[in-house]
Order: C-alpha cells, then sequence, then structure tokens
C-alpha cells in the first residue's frame, strides 16, 4: 500500500461521508465571513517577485503591487495604473502618464520616479526588459505623473511586456525599495495593489495575509483577468500552506478552508461528490508537459534520434500518466504554442499526429548511429508531473531499444544537474522532464524554452537558426496576420529541429466552497471580485 | 552531581562541533542548488550564477565553512536565502507547534503506555497481555501517516469533533489548543506508546521475578503497590532510557506528522528547507535538534539517579 493509494481511498471515504449534505462543523464557521482562507499551489517561501521568479509568488505579487498594465483574456494590454500614453510616429519615443490617486501602502504617492527605478529593476531580470533594455537610450521621470521612455529603435511589443503576466512581471515598488540589486532580495513588501502583505503575520511555509487597502481606487472598467477594476470584497486573504493534498481535500470538505488553488487529479471526483464545493478549470492556459533532449552529446545531437523519439511517442500516454481518465483535462499537442490562444498552430507538427510508427522511430534512431549507450534521464520524484512523464519516457525509450539509465531524484537535484554542461557520464544527463505554465507559451516574447540559440539557450542548449529567425519575425510583426505566419514558420522549424519534446496540454481544477463568489478564470488567482456568505 | 551535569555540559561543544562540521560538508556535496531554486524555471545560467554569488555560495568551502561557525560562536543563525528571515525568527515561529505536539504526545505516551506495559507484564501470558501486545505491534508497525488520515477521516470528517489540521497557540486558551493537537499527538504517539509500552512489559517481567517482589507478595501487600511502588520503580532504567531514546523518534514522526495536519512546527520547515536547499536553516534545525538530543540524554542520566539511588557520577 503506497502513501497516494492511502489517502486517495480516505479522503474518497470523506467525500462520500459528506456528500450527503452534513453542515460544516462550528469548528469550521469560526472564521469571519470577511476572511478568506485560501491553500495556495506552494509554500510563498519568499516574497520578491523580481528576485524570485516562482509562480507562487508572482501569484501573491498580483495582490500586492500593481502594474502600469494588464493583459486581458485576449491578451492584450490594457492600462492599469497609466492614464494614458502617447508615442512618436517612428515608435520610439513613448511618455506615460500615470493615474492620479495611486498610493503606495505606506500612504505615500506612486510617482514617475518609483515606476523608473521599478523598470529598471524588472528590466535587468526579464528577457522582454533585457531586449527593451538593449534598445533603451533613456527612461526618465519628467514630473510627478510623467515618465518617458527613448528607444533606439521600435519595440512594438513593449505595452505587452509592461502587463504581461508571466515572471518576472514588471511590478510597480517604491523607489527605495526598487534600488535593491534585481539579483538580491527585497525585505520590504509596499506596494500600491488592492491588499497589503501582513508581514508580521508571515510565517513562510505555514501562512501569509493580506488585508484589504482601503485606500485603493480601483478603476472602472470590468475586471478582465489583471486588467480593469480590482475590486476587493473581502477584508483579509489568508494563504494556508498545506503540503498534504488529502489533508486540504479534507479541510476543505470540512469548511476550514475556503479556495483550494490546485486540487491533485485523484482527489477531485471526490470533491466533485461534495454538494457544499464547486470544482471548475482554474487557468484556461492550462501547462504543457515537456521533456528536454540535451544537443551537446549523443545520441540526442544528432537530430534524427531527436525525431525518432518524437515520432515514436505518444502524447496520450503521457497526459493519462499525468491527469488520469478524465478527458476534459488534457488536449494532444502538435506544436509549442498554448491551445486555444491567438497564435496556437500545428504547422509542421505532423510527427506528433496519428499513428505511432515504432518500426519507422527505430530506423531513424539506427540511422543516427545510436550503439547503446546509456541515456541519462534526469526524473524528479517528488514532482508527480515529472514523476509521471518520466515512466512514460523510460518505457518509451526501452521499446525503441536505448539504454536508459534513469536517474530518480528530487526536483532540487534536477534543478541543479540540468545545468551542468558535462557530458552525461560526468554529471552531466541527456534528458530532463519539466513543464511549463500555458501563459509562457502564447507567444516567444516569455517563453524561455522554445529559444534555440545554442549555448546561451535554455537547458538542453537547442540550436535552430530556424526558430531563433521566427521569433525575431514574431518581435517585428506589426499586426495578429503577420504574428500568425510567423509562428507558424517558427512551430515547424521548431518541431523539425526538434527544440524540445512537447508531452501534451493539461489543465488542472481549482475548488471552492459554495459560500464563496466570484472565482473567476485566469493565469493567476484573482481575488477582486471574490466574496464570501458567512 | 552539579560538576557532572557542568562537565556534560562542556562536553556537548565537541559534540556539536562535529555535528556543524558534519552537517556543513554533507550539505556542500549534496546534489542541488538554492540559486537554482530561486532563479525559477525560466532563468538563464547568467542569471542562476548571478545568485550564487549574490549568496556566497560560489566561495571556497573552508571560507563558507569559517564564516557560518564565526558567526555561529556570536550567536547568528545565519539568514534564510529564501525567506530573507533570520533563521532564529524561522525557528522562533516554529518551536512553539513542535513543542506542543512533543509534550502532549509525550504525556500521552506516559499515562497510556507505562500503564498498558505494566498490565502486559502482570498478565504476562494471557489475553490481555496478548491483546496489549498485538496493539504494540499493530501501532509499531502503522506508519504515521496511515493513522493520521484514519483518525482524521473519522474523528474529523465523519464525527466533526476535531479540525482537520492547523495549530492554535495556546495563548489564545486551552482547548483550541488542545483540539488541534489531540489527532496528531494519537497518531505520532502510537509508535512511540507501542515501543515504551513493550519494553515497559519487558522490564517489568524481570522484576516481577526477582526476590523481593516475592517478599512483597509473601507479606501480604497489594497488587498496586507491587506493581507500581516496587516493580516499577526497579524496572524504570530502562524505561527511561527507550523514553528518551523515543524523542528521537518523535523528532523523525513529527515531520511526516505535521505535513499530514498541516501543523506550522520544525518539521514541516526542516523539509521545505532541505528540497529547496536552504542551507542555512537546514544547519541551524539540525545544531537545533542535535543540541536537543544531547539534553535530553544528560536528562535521563540526572533521572537514573532518581529513580535508582545506587547510580551515582
Amino acid at each position: 500500500m503506497d502513501r497516494r493509494t492511502v489517502l486517495k481511498g480516505l479522503a474518497g471515504a470523506g467525500g462520500l461521508a459528506l456528500t450527503g449534505g452534513l453542515s460544516a462543523p462550528a469548528i469550521a464557521q469560526g472564521a469571519a465571513a470577511k476572511t478568506l482562507r485560501f491553500v495556495p499551489q506552494a509554500n510563498l517561501a519568499n516574497f520578491d517577485p523580481i528576485w524570485g521568479t516562482q509562480y507562487v509568488v508572482r501569484n501573491a505579487a498580483a495582490m500586492v503591487w500593481d502594474t502600469l498594465y494588464g493583459i486581458d483574456a485576449k491578451f492584450q494590454p490594457q492600462r492599469q495604473m497609466v492614464e494614458s500614453e502617447q508615442v512618436s510616429d517612428d515608435g520610439t519615443i513613448w511618455t506615460f502618464k500615470l493615474r492620479s490617486g495611486l498610493k503606495f501602502h505606506d500612504g505615500e504617492p506612486v510617482l514617475s520616479k518609483d515606476v523608473v527605478a521599478s523598470l529598471n529593476r524588472w528590466a535587468a531580470r526579464d528577457p522582454m526588459g533585457l531586449m527593451i533594455k538593449a534598445i533603451q537610450q533613456e527612461l526618465t521621470a519628467v514630473d510627478d505623473r510623467t515618465f518617458k521612455w527613448v528607444l533606439k529603435q521600435p519595440f512594438p511589443k513593449l505595452l505587452f511586456a509592461l502587463g504581461k503576466n508571466n515572471a518576472p512581471v514588471a511590478f510597480i515598488m517604491p523607489e527605495r525599495i526598487a534600488q535593491t540589486d534585481p539579483f538580491k532580495q527585497i525585505s520590504e513588501y509596499v506596494g500600491s495593489g488592492p491588499l497589503k502583505f501582513a508581514k508580521s503575520e508571515w510565517v513562510p511555509g505555514a501562512k501569509a495575509v493580506f488585508e484589504k487597502f482601503t485606500d485603493y481606487v480601483p478603476r472602472q472598467e470590468k475586471p478582465d483577468w489583471l486588467a480593469g477594476g480590482k475590486q476587493v470584497m473581502i477584508d483579509r486573504v489568508e494563504w494556508v500552506i498545506m503540503p498534504d493534498p488529502a489533508t486540504a481535500a479534507a479541510a476543505l470538505q470540512n469548511g476550514e478552508v475556503d479556495w483550494w488553488e490546485n486540487p491533485i487529479a485523484d482527489l477531485v471526483p471526490v470533491l466533485k461528490k461534495n454538494k457544499n464545493i464547486s470544482v471548475d478549470i482554474g487557468d484556461p492556459l492550462g501547462n504543457i508537459g515537456s521533456f528536454r533532449m540535451n544537443f551537446l552529446y549523443p545520441p540526442f545531437n544528432d537530430v534524427k534520434a531527436r525525431r525518432a523519439v518524437l515520432m515514436a511517442m505518444s502524447q496520450e500516454d503521457y497526459m493519462r500518466a499525468i491527469v488520469g481518465d478524465d478527458n476534459s483535462l488534457w488536449k494532444p499537442l502538435p506544436g509549442f504554442f498554448t491551445p486555444d490562444t491567438p497564435l496556437y498552430t500545428e504547422v509542421g507538427g505532423d510527427i506528433l499526429k496519428g499513428k505511432r510508427d515504432l518500426d519507422a522511430a527505430k530506423k531513424l534512431l539506427a540511422e543516427s548511429g545510436y550503439s547503446g549507450q546509456p541515456v541519462t534521464c534526469l526524473v524528479a520524484q517528488d514532482q508527480p508531473i515529472t514523476k509521471a512523464m518520466g515512466d512514460v519516457t523510460a518505457d518509451l525509450l526501452k521499446k525503441l531499444g536505448m539504454n536508459v539509465d534513469f536517474v530518480a531524484t528530487d526536483w532540487g537535484t534536477v534543478g541543479s544537474r540540468r545545468a551542468q554542461k558535462t557530458p552525461p557520464g560526468q554529471g552531466g544527463w541527456n534528458m530532463f522532464h519539466t513543464w511549463h505554465a500555458g501563459a509562457d507559451c502564447v507567444n516567444p516574447a516569455p517563453y524561455t524554452a522554445i529559444r534555440a540559440t545554442g549555448d546561451k539557450a535554455w537547458f538542453g542548449w537547442p540550436t535552430s537558426a530556424g526558430t531563433e529567425k521566427e521569433v525575431a519575425s514574431w518581435f517585428e510583426a506589426k499586426n495578429l496576420d503577420e504574428e500568425k505566419a510567423a509562428i507558424g514558420r517558427l512551430n515547424k522549424a521548431a518541431m523539425e529541429d526538434v527544440v524540445y519534446a512537447p508531452t501534451g496540454f493539461f489543465l488542472s481544477y481549482t475548488a471552492w466552497r459554495k459560500n464563496v463568489s466570484g472565482v473567476a478564470k485566469g493565469p493567476v488567482p484573482l481575488f477582486w471580485g471574490v466574496s464570501k456568505s458567512a | 552531581m552539579l560538576s557532572y551535569i557542568l562537565r556534560r555540559i562542556v562536553a556537548t561543544l565537541p559534540v556539536m562541533a562535529i555535528v556543524a562540521l558534519f552537517v556543513f560538508s554533507l550539505l556542500y556535496i549534496a546534489p542541488g542548488d538554492p540559486a537554482v531554486v530561486i532563479a525559477g524555471d525560466q532563468a538563464s545560467p547568467e542569471d542562476v550564477e548571478r545568485i550564487r554569488q549574490s549568496l556566497g555560495l560560489d566561495r571556497p568551502f573552508l571560507v563558507q565553512f569559517g564564516s557560518w561557525v564565526w558567526r555561529i560562536l556570536h550567536g547568528d543563525l545565519g539568514t534564510s536565502i529564501f525567506t530573507n528571515l533570520p533563521v532564529s525568527t524561522m525557528i522562533g515561529q516554529r518551536l512553539g507547534p513542535t513543542l506542543s505536539l512533543m509534550i502532549v504526545t509525550l504525556l500521552l505516551t506516559i499515562v497510556v503506555a507505562v500503564p498498558l506495559g505494566v498490565v502486559a507484564a502482570w498478565k504476562a501470558g494471557s489475553l490481555i497481555d496478548r491483546a496489549i501486545m498485538g496493539f504494540a505491534v499493530f501501532g509499531f508497525s502503522l506508519p504515521v501517516f496511515v493513522v493520521g488520515y484514519m483518525l482524521a477521516y473519522i474523528f474529523a470528517l465523519e464525527l466533526e469533533w476535531l479540525p482537520v489540521q492547523g495549530y492554535t497557540p495556546l495563548t489564545e486558551g486551552f482547548w483550541p489548543w488542545l483540539e488541534n493537537l489531540i489527532l496528531p499527538a494519537v497518531a505520532l504517539g502510537c509508535v512511540y506508546i507501542a515501543l515504551v509500552a513493550r519494553i515497559t512489559r519487558a522490564a517489568m517481567l524481570e522484576v516481577l521475578q526477582q526476590d523481593y517482589i516475592r517478599t512483597a507478595k509473601a507479606k501480604g501487600m497489594g497488587q498496586g503497590g507491587i506493581l507500581f511502588i516496587h516493580a516499577l520503580k526497579n524496572a524504570a532504567v530502562p524505561i527511561v532510557t527507550v523514553i528518551g531514546i523515543g524523542i528521537a523518534l518523535l523528532i523523525g514522526g513529527a515531520v511526516v506528522t505535521e505535513s499530514v495536519f498541516a501543523i506550522p512546527g520544525l518539521g514541516r520547515l526542516t523539509i521545505d528547507a532541505i528540497l529547496r536547499r536552504d542551507y542555512p536553516v537546514i544547519q541551524g534545525i539540525v545544531l537545533l535538534f542535535s543540541f536537543v538530543y544531547v539534553l535530553v540524554n544528560l536528562m535521563i542520566d540526572v533521572t537514573y539517579t532518581l529513580v535508582d539511588p545506587r547510580i551515582r557520577y
């Protein structure tokens, strides 16, 4: 009997018992209706959204720090802290004016100098920020509410960069905080967002508390992801960190917490049966599973070997290993971009479609010169997603006749070892598994994993001139049609060179008690618009 | 006695120094890199290297170790790489829940296990003895998380008597504090109760065969007096020893129990720190646990003199 089986069985039994509609016990009803108790996907171990780029930090930061622009559900940047902007005819001089009445949580007004310092810190860490910085002539505060960004050449995606929700997000901090070295952590958490961070109540690994910022002036537009009016209806949000999913499931059923961001697939049926709980897809942009092959060493330094793996792999196998039998939670992905988003394409993705041809794959692998050397496959066992994918990959490689050196380890070790460029037998590797948030894969700007700049690329160090050429084309595109054309070509080039192997697209649920209303789908948990009755 | 205690306390210093060197070396050679975790999945190798430099992780082993020891000698356990909070603050935040859990578990164990062991020895070979020993085997064999989930299901979800998770400080009331600890203490205590009950039984069986017990019986002394005044006191040394050794068991068990019941204690802090490679926190906790363990051993040795006057240091 393993631990997961036990927790599933017990949580299931608990769920059935509660299906009868038993009310929550008095213990659970004690919390005020104005306090929302939320179980996040992970521990909030640090709280500097520029220094640490984990999703959980980004999600918490979105409450505390505001942005100049916010991306809406159509991936369009909308004004948030900015009241207006002007751009010169040649597209190189941008002049922005801040909304009036913006205040930080310490009562100080938000000024242009704060914005300039914040953007400087952000630009030192963000891939898009670095691109802007490379063509920046100056970034200056003109007056308290106006700042100017002068570029050496146009950067059409500037507003997207300022509003994107991919970490690191261009959050605005007070100048004194934003002047911190971007590679060092801040120790003061003052923002101008709709909620304040209660540092004194923060117990990393256990609890984080956010209080409504009463001086926040929301925009008048309807809320739409990170755009629009961020109207907070509750006084306090308590993040309760629960490392054990069965405990989180039981606490939600028992009314001890109100909202669980990311229930594991095994426990969703239990929650769905409980009439006091609502379950729905949380982030419609989902995730893209992947494994990366090391371009530096045999066998995957030969494109034929990489293609052989792609030709043989079944995305359905990977997805079922991750989400189980729920077909609504996954889609095949013969491409690299997030499904149901404007730039999604399957151009060039035929190799991942249709019946898997193991014989042809074996033949191609033989042509690559593979001669039975061990293939070091790193698999983090403490992450259910990578563990599931790793097991499928090991089976796949064995079917292809490869000699698998299966390195079962933890995520911390994978994170460290994947950075090693030494040969696989000397501390390096041939393959590792990971996944990417769909929000990071909607276009090439935040999509580090698709870049193929060789030595400077992400782990695996893929080289693909065709891919890089089309990334540049996308950045230069002036309208959606041009963008789509560039992405089609990019997808094809990346698939031909197998920049990485997409294992499929998968979604996950979020669950909340029915006395909570206003839970909206989005790439981050959105706390504005959420209310709770007793 | 006082000089003995002082000598023992002084003797903890080299022990702590060896533990410190051992832990630091292990962490240094262990795979994993906190800079990678901090930088996130999308970070470039250059970003990771910059973070590593800013944390001082690129410095040679001896420099890092020397700097850490120097800070320790000045009473500074360092700052968490991730939270940017002092390690002492983080440990302080987590000490209350873990201490509470251990105290309640320890009390529960002594109150349940010792009488069970005594009764089992008294009724050796009977159905009662077999039932108690059967329970002991069962309790010792069941993993803490299984017991935890079962208890949570029965007493929290089904009967709705107790909360599933969390911790309430004692300052907010005795019952709110206790109600959060009952299920975790029972789950954690199962193994411990089983162990202590078995040792108590074995020690009592040996003592109950001694001549002075027969004499006490011949003198017409009551069963309770024989068991709890004469026999138990003379069987106390191994029982006290195993209770002390069991503290290590409790520390290990607390890691799982605190995760299952979402108690924000040191056990969870340890796991989080290990998974993230938060070296200063790991080192601080291991040092603390080592110190506690050494201290508990000292207390056990002192307790021997109370239960057995023949023992002198």
